[in-house]
Formats: structure tokens, C-alpha cells, sequence
């Protein structure tokens, strides 16, 4: 963050974020504000170079912004009446200075705005994966280069998901405003599902570029801290960012010394875990605890898990049954393979091997799972029938996806 | 505000597919739904459909005026069947699919698709 262009782009896009937010209740349409804002940025890009980044940046790309907003619609509204007509932008007012003022609110409105943009963009009525990429163009304010990066697309088809779920907020009239309390349980979760699949699903390419690497699990964590402040004591909220502070927490001993290949959480290096975030974490979990009133949610369960694992000295040392009873809880709420998967394993390190293969031979689905026949590769070898366990783990290592994870398997193999 | 159409969408095999002659009577829960869109001001009109095996299907091949193709029902066998529409007047699609939800199909085992009507140009 000391390089200054880098903190100039970081201000631009954070700022510009809940500029969007407010131009698009203003002007009633999320693309004639992404536009503006868009041409707002690079202006500020231009410009605060040489005179500085102004003391408000926010009002600065504001009424900038505002004012391109006009000359885009006096553009349009100069156009043929047939491509008009097509504009999704609404008619708007005349530019008055007054006009400008009264949009520089106070702090309560421009949470509100962002608040709005964010349950738009994670509107159930819009494809999950339509949400995530609007969500990091509007939200995270990232360009359609780097999203398409992001889940490996090529970028026409990014721009082109962009453009339809805009589209679709238009033309369904998706509303641009804040669920009420109780139509809150159900909306939440699709916000939530979106800051998680940012944090899990999205991947920076290796190599390219560093400075316009994005690191999408800083990015996730920094949408979650945004919804903590947006939504105070919503414990799903609060156990969403204790659960992505958890892995975060472990990423510096999460890869090997080449980092590439992956470390196994049981291999892994704990003095190498960032134990002052893992304290922030444990301390969010607990006020989500305390807000919840017992009642637990999927989120709340997975930084439950994620701290059992997080608080143990080793693997020996964590607490297995503990773990085995928060999937069983998790699987009476979400189901899923995976899940499932997780479950059998933990059985092992606290009933041993044979109920660890009982369970896995009983999960119907993944037969195509590496990680599955790597388990139950591990528990045949703890069981002696070694030559089954090897067979496992070549099967493991041919349906492998990718690169570092067939060596570690390979590696595994050999010992 | 803007119009939307409610499609009616029932599992074929609980429609009217045993007596196909048969004239629909609606549930008592269609015309709960219909009296309180309407007082609403939020139904705008809407029919019933006879079942697919009542249905013709028609295609002219070689552009206009070319041959009249008609086969009798629909192209292929569907779980779930076009039994009638709505029309919803409702300022967003939140509102609408408040409304939606109150058609019975919705909870029955057939579903209610929501789809904005594309205005007359005028």
C-alpha cells in the first residue's frame, strides 16, 4: 500500500463503489451510473496525480460524476429516437448546483444507498454466478478484465453476463432498495453465498501481471467487513467474516516453500498462522454466539469448524468429537457431498479407520472425487491393507485436478 | 409501474389429463388469489387453458402463405404444463412475486413464472 499510484487506484475504487451506490438511486439505473462513475474514475485518474487526492474524495468523484451522468443522457437523448428507445436510462431533471449540494448526504444515507446496491446486485432473481460477477464489478469496483481473470472466461463472455444481468435488473424492474426485517432471512443468504463464492471461487492467476493481481480473499473479507458495519449484529454476518478471517488466518503455511503446492491443514506449520487475526476471528464467532440466540446458521457452523481447527495446538490435539458433531449439524442444514466427505474424515480421527471407511463407502456420488479416493486411501493404509490403499491413491492421483495436487498425491504414494 | 404475466405452470400428471373433456374448475384457492389481486388493482386479466392433449400445433414451411403444418398436441412430453397466465400490473418485481406467491400452483407442486410483458411501442 506505500506505492502511491496503487493507493490512488485503491481510494478511486473504494470511493467509487459508493458513488455507484448513490447515482443509481438518483438516476434510477445501475448502467448509465457505472458508466458515469467509470469516466469519473479515469478523470481522477488524470487529474489527482498532479493535484493530490482531494480531502473528499467521495464528493470529488460524486459531482463529477453526477455531471457525466448528465452529458451521457444529453448524448443519448441526442441519438436516433429508435436507439433511444432502447436506452434503459430514465428522464431526468435539470442540472442545478442546488441539485449537486443536496446530494452530498450524510453517512446514514450513503449506507443506506450501498446497502441497496448490494441486495440488488445479490437479488435471488439474477443467476448466482451473474451475482458474483456484478457484485465485484459494482461492489469490489474491479474491471471486466480482471473478473473474467477471476473464473477463467474468456472476457466477451464475462461482459456479456454483465450485460444481461443488467438487463435483466432493468427490465424485470429488480427494485433498487433494502429488503425489510421480514424479508430479510431470505435475502441475506444470497448476499452472504456471494461473498463467500468471491473468497473461495475466485482465483488470481499465478503468474502475470503483480500489479494487477487481485487478491479475491482480501477482496471477499473486505465486502464482509463492509456488511458488518452496513448491518451491525447480524450474527450470519458476523460468522461469515469470523470464517474467512479463520482460513485467511492460516494462508501463509497453506502453501510449500515453492508456493504452488498445497500444505494439507494437518502438515501445516502453525506458528506460521496469523494468530492476531485468528484471536479477531474467535472474538466475531463469539458475538455472533451471542446474537443468535441459539440458533446457528450454515456460516456460523463453518467458523465453528473452522475454530476447532484454528484453537488446536496440532492435529492431534484438536477436539475430533466436536468436530464430527458440528458436521452432523451442518449436514441436517445444507446436505452435500463435500460435506459429507469432511464428516467421515473427522469420524476417523475420533472413532478410527473402520468407522472412517464404513462412512466413506456409504457416501454415494463421488466416485469421480479425487478427494474422496485419497481418503479412503488414507484409511486403508491405517487399516494395513496396503496394497488397496495404494490402488486408491493412483485412482486419486488420475483424477486429479490440477497440477500440485497430483504431486503431493504422488508424493503421498511413494512414502 | 409495469405489467408482468404469471404463467401457471401444473405437473402434467395431476392436470386434467383423465377426462381431458372435462371443463376446469379452478380451486377455490384461484379465486381467493384472483379476488384479492383484484381489489388490489393488481390483476389485469388472465384465462385458464385446456390441457395440452386439447392442443393444436401449427407451423407453415417456406415463409409466409407456404404450407399449413398441423399436428395435434404439443411437440413433447413435459413434466410440468402451461395451464393458464395473469397479467400483474406491480411497481417492481418484488411486488409481483409477492402476488405470484399467492397462486395456488406456486404450492402445490406446480410453479409461477414471472415474465415482463415488452410494452407497445407506440
Amino acid at each position: 500500500m506505500t506505492d502511491p499510484s496503487r493507493q490512488l487506484a485503491e481510494t478511486i475504487r473504494v470511493a467509487g463503489a459508493s458513488v455507484l451506490a448513490t447515482l443509481t438511486r438518483t438516476f434510477g439505473s445501475l448502467q448509465l451510473a457505472e458508466d458515469a462513475v467509470q469516466e469519473a474514475a479515469l478523470a481522477a485518474l488524470r487529474t489527482w496525480p498532479a493535484s493530490g487526492i482531494p480531502d473528499d474524495p467521495r464528493a470529488w468523484l460524486l459531482v463529477t460524476a453526477r455531471n457525466k451522468a448528465y452529458d451521457i443522457i444529453r448524448r443519448e437523448s441526442a441519438r436516433p429516437a429508435k436507439e433511444a428507445f432502447a436506452s434503459d436510462y430514465h428522464q431526468v431533471g435539470p442540472d442545478t448546483a442546488e441539485e449537486a449540494l443536496s446530494m452530498l448526504e450524510p453517512d446514514s444515507a450513503v449506507r443506506d444507498d450501498m446497502l441497496r446496491l448490494i441486495f440488488t446486485c445479490c437479488h435471488p432473481a439474477l443467476a448466482p454466478e451473474a451475482r458474483v460477477a456484478l457484485s465485484l464489478r459494482t461492489l469490489a469496483g474491479l474491471d471486466v478484465a480482471a473478473i473474467a481473470r477471476a473464473f477463467g472466461v474468456p472476457e466477451p463472455t464475462m461482459a456479456k453476463r454483465l450485460v444481461r444481468a443488467r438487463r435483466k435488473i432493468a427490465t424485470a424492474r429488480i427494485p433498487y432498495r433494502v429488503p425489510d426485517d421480514a424479508e430479510l432471512p431470505e435475502r441475506l443468504p444470497a448476499v452472504l453465498s456471494v461473498v463467500y463464492l468471491i473468497a473461495t471461487e475466485a482465483h488470481s492467476p499465478s503468474s502475470g501481471d503483480v500489479v494487477t493481481r487481485i487478491d479475491y480473499e482480501q477482496e471477499a473479507i473486505r465486502l464482509a467487513r463492509l456488511l458488518c458495519e452496513l448491518m451491525p449484529g447480524e450474527p450470519e454476518i458476523l460468522g461469515l467474516l469470523a470464517l474467512l478471517l479463520f482460513s485467511f488466518a492460516r494462508r501463509p503455511a497453506r502453501t510449500g516453500p515453492d508456493g504452488s503446492e498445497p500444505v494439507l491443514l494437518r502438515d501445516q506449520d502453525r506458528s506460521r498462522w496469523d494468530h492476531e487475526m485468528i484471536a479477531e476471528a474467535c472474538s466475531l464467532l463469539a458475538e455472533a454466539v451471542r446474537r443468535s440466540s441459539g440458533v446457528a446458521g450454515p456460516y456460523q457452523l463453518q467458523a465453528h469448524l473452522s475454530a476447532c481447527h484454528s484453537t488446536a495446538a496440532s492435529w492431534e490435539d484438536t477436539d475430533w468429537s466436536r468436530i464430527v458433531a458440528l458436521y452432523e449439524l451442518l449436514l441436517m442444514m445444507t446436505g452435500g457431498a463435500a460435506v459429507l466427505l469432511n464428516w467421515a474424515i473427522a469420524l476417523g480421527e475420533a472413532e478410527g479407520p473402520g468407522a472412517m471407511l464404513t462412512a466413506l463407502d456409504r457416501i454415494a456420488g463421488l466416485e469421480a472425487s479425487h478427494l474422496w479416493h485419497a481418503a479412503r486411501a488414507d484409511a486403508l493404509h491405517k487399516l494395513g491393507r496396503g496394497e488397496e490403499a495404494a490402488a486408491a491413491l493412483r485412482t486419486a492421483i488420475d483424477l486429479a485436478p490440477t497440477a500440485p495436487e497430483r504431486h503431493m498425491l504422488t508424493r503421498r504414494l511413494a512414502q | 409501474m409495469a405489467l408482468y404475466a404469471a404463467l401457471v405452470y401444473l405437473p402434467a400428471n395431476e392436470y386434467w389429463t383423465d377426462q381431458p373433456e372435462q371443463v376446469h374448475r379452478p380451486s377455490d384457492g384461484y379465486e381467493v388469489f384472483a379476488a384479492e389481486a383484484g381489489a388490489a388493482g393488481v390483476l389485469q386479466g388472465g384465462q385458464g387453458l385446456y390441457p395440452p392433449e386439447m392442443a393444436t400445433t401449427i407451423t407453415v414451411s417456406g415463409g409466409k402463405g407456404g404450407d399449413v403444418i398441423v399436428t395435434d398436441g404439443p411437440y413433447a412430453e413435459a413434466k410440468e404444463v402451461l395451464g393458464g397466465y395473469f397479467l400483474l400490473e406491480a411497481a417492481d418485481l418484488d411486488e409481483a412475486t409477492k402476488w405470484a406467491s399467492q397462486i395456488p400452483a406456486s404450492w402445490t407442486g406446480g410453479k409461477v413464472e414471472l415474465r415482463p410483458i415488452v410494452p407497445m411501442q407506440e
